[in-house]
């Protein structure tokens, strides 16, 4: 299968890139590449301009900036897999790589790609949501940031402008006592989630400090568990309370019946995998760094 | 067809890379894939194309190193890189280690997966030079084969270890 024609460009500044998506209407960013390509060999989607970032500099670190972690637009999801920062306080991220599609995919695709993507299958929209995580986007007005949360509007579409480019995610560091996890159900390795559930909990003096719940797979875009961090923050993570928080993450989701699974069976399985998640943390967040 | 899409010339873009050892350039289309590339433009016909949707690994290259998908790759984003497909392991006429192991452990029936299964082997080695079954097949897992059921495949790597060491 071949993508209908295509002009193609390969900026080296991300002035150029924004100039590009600029000057070409239909323009479209290629990174990774490992979700646009398919879709365009499918026809499903069509691009007149790509805008190829894989020659942009200093665009593929993971580095802790003070209280940030900064992962850069070329940083494939093999890197984060990798990555020694990519443990212990932010072992959610760590766990979300390796379970990133394929070896093959994951040594290509982008974290900052996933995320504007805007796939509600995808595993980095959810496990950003609970790192309460922020892209940084330029464009032709200048930079911003925006929350991963107001990031997509609903399956593969996002609040990007269409001369705008991702050029990293931050990540507030959680600080000590943190501890996360990544579960997700599929019925190969490379297929998307039936269901995934993304968790970190920070704990303060043996409580809650702070909680996250992204879901996967569930809805028309990554959705945070809101009600069940709500119950968490601030009590003590004891059994009732880590069972009554999966119930409400459950009632979060808003799943469809496919070939991978009833609505009914997604949300237990959210239900299950957010207990199951919440144990893995709370453990590693108690075991975690003083 | 393709002029039904667009009656323009499509613009042509230059593809320098090293291909196993070997430079190589070409104009082609950006949207030339790279598994197209290497098959129709170079006639490099050991590499596969199976599902055509990045789910089967069959169409895996090396590229500086890395194995990728080529069914879900552009040709012109491979410009400067050095490719290694399965016709590049051969050396001298001598079989190389992956592919005496896969010959002594039967680690193929119809052989279509074979050639990335190798080359995804022959990368994971270089990182790690005696991997656990768990290392194999988690490197392996991105493709599939629907004759060994892998438990050949596996042993193949491990035979490939030994015989890589052995020198």
């Amino acid at each position: 299968m071949y993508p209908s024609r295509f002009a193609y460009l390969a900026p080296t500044s991300v002035e150029e890139v924004v100039a590009a998506l600029g000057e070409h209407e239909g323009a479209k960013v290629i990174a990774g590449g490992q979700s646009l390509i398919p879709v365009l060999k499918l026809r499903v989607a069509s691009v007149d301009t790509m805008v190829d970032i894989n020659g942009l500099p200093g665009l593929d670190g993971i580095e802790q900036d003070g209280d940030t972690l900064r992962i850069g637009a070329l940083v494939r999801h093999a890197d984060a897999e990798r990555s020694p920062l990519l443990t212990k306080r932010y072992g959610l991220l760590g766990a979300t790589a390796r379970l990133v599609a394929d070896p093959l995919v994951r040594n290509r695709g982008t974290v900052c790609g996933s995320l504007a993507h805007a796939d509600p299958q995808g595993d980095w929209g959810s496990a950003m949501l609970a790192a309460r995580a922020h892209v940084v986007v330029r464009g032709a007005k200048g930079e911003r940031t925006i929350a991963v949360e107001e990031l997509a509007l609903g399956p593969f579409s996002t609040t990007l402008e269409p001369d705008e480019v991702i050029t990293e995610v931050r990540v507030p560091d959680p600080g000590p006592r943190t501890g996360g996890a990544y579960l997700k159900l599929e019925r190969k390795v490379g297929d998307f989630a039936t269901a995934a559930v993304g968790v970190q909990v920070t704990l303060d003096n043996g409580k809650v400090g702070q909680a996250g719940i992204g879901l996967t797979g569930v809805g028309a875009t990554n959705l945070r568990a809101t009600a069940a961090e709500d119950l968490l923050r601030g009590n003590e993570p004891t059994d009732d309370v880590i069972r009554e928080a999966a119930a409400l993450a459950a009632q979060a989701a808003e799943p469809q019946s496919d070939n991978r699974g009833s609505a009914e069976y997604k949300r237990n399985v959210v239900r299950v995998y957010c207990e199951r998640g919440l144990r893995t943390a709370i453990s590693a967040a108690r075991a975690g760094e003083e | 067809m393709t002029q039904l899409e667009s009656p323009t010339t499509p613009e042509l873009h230059t593809v320098e890379v090293t291909v196993n050892g070997q430079a190589r350039s070409a104009d082609v289309e950006a949207r030339l894939l790279l598994v197209h590339f290497l098959r129709q433009t170079l006639g490099l016909t050991g590499t596969h194309v199976g599902c055509d949707t990045t789910s089967c690994g069959a169409c895996a290259v090396l590229v500086d190193g890395t194995p990728v998908k080529s069914c879900t790759m552009l040709a012109v984003q491979v410009d400067g890189a050095e490719i290694t497909t399965v016709e590049g392991l051969v050396q001298g006429g001598q079989l190389h280690p992956i592919q005496q192991a896969f010959h002594e452990e039967h680690g193929l029936q119809c052989g279509f997966c074979t050639p990335g299964m190798m080359l995804t082997s022959v990368a994971l080695l270089a990182e790690n030079a005696d991997p656990s079954d768990d290392e194999i097949r988690w490197a392996l897992s991105g493709q599939i084969c629907r004759c060994t059921g892998y438990q050949n495949i596996v042993a193949a790597v491990h035979r490939a270890a030994e015989l890589s060491k052995e020198g």
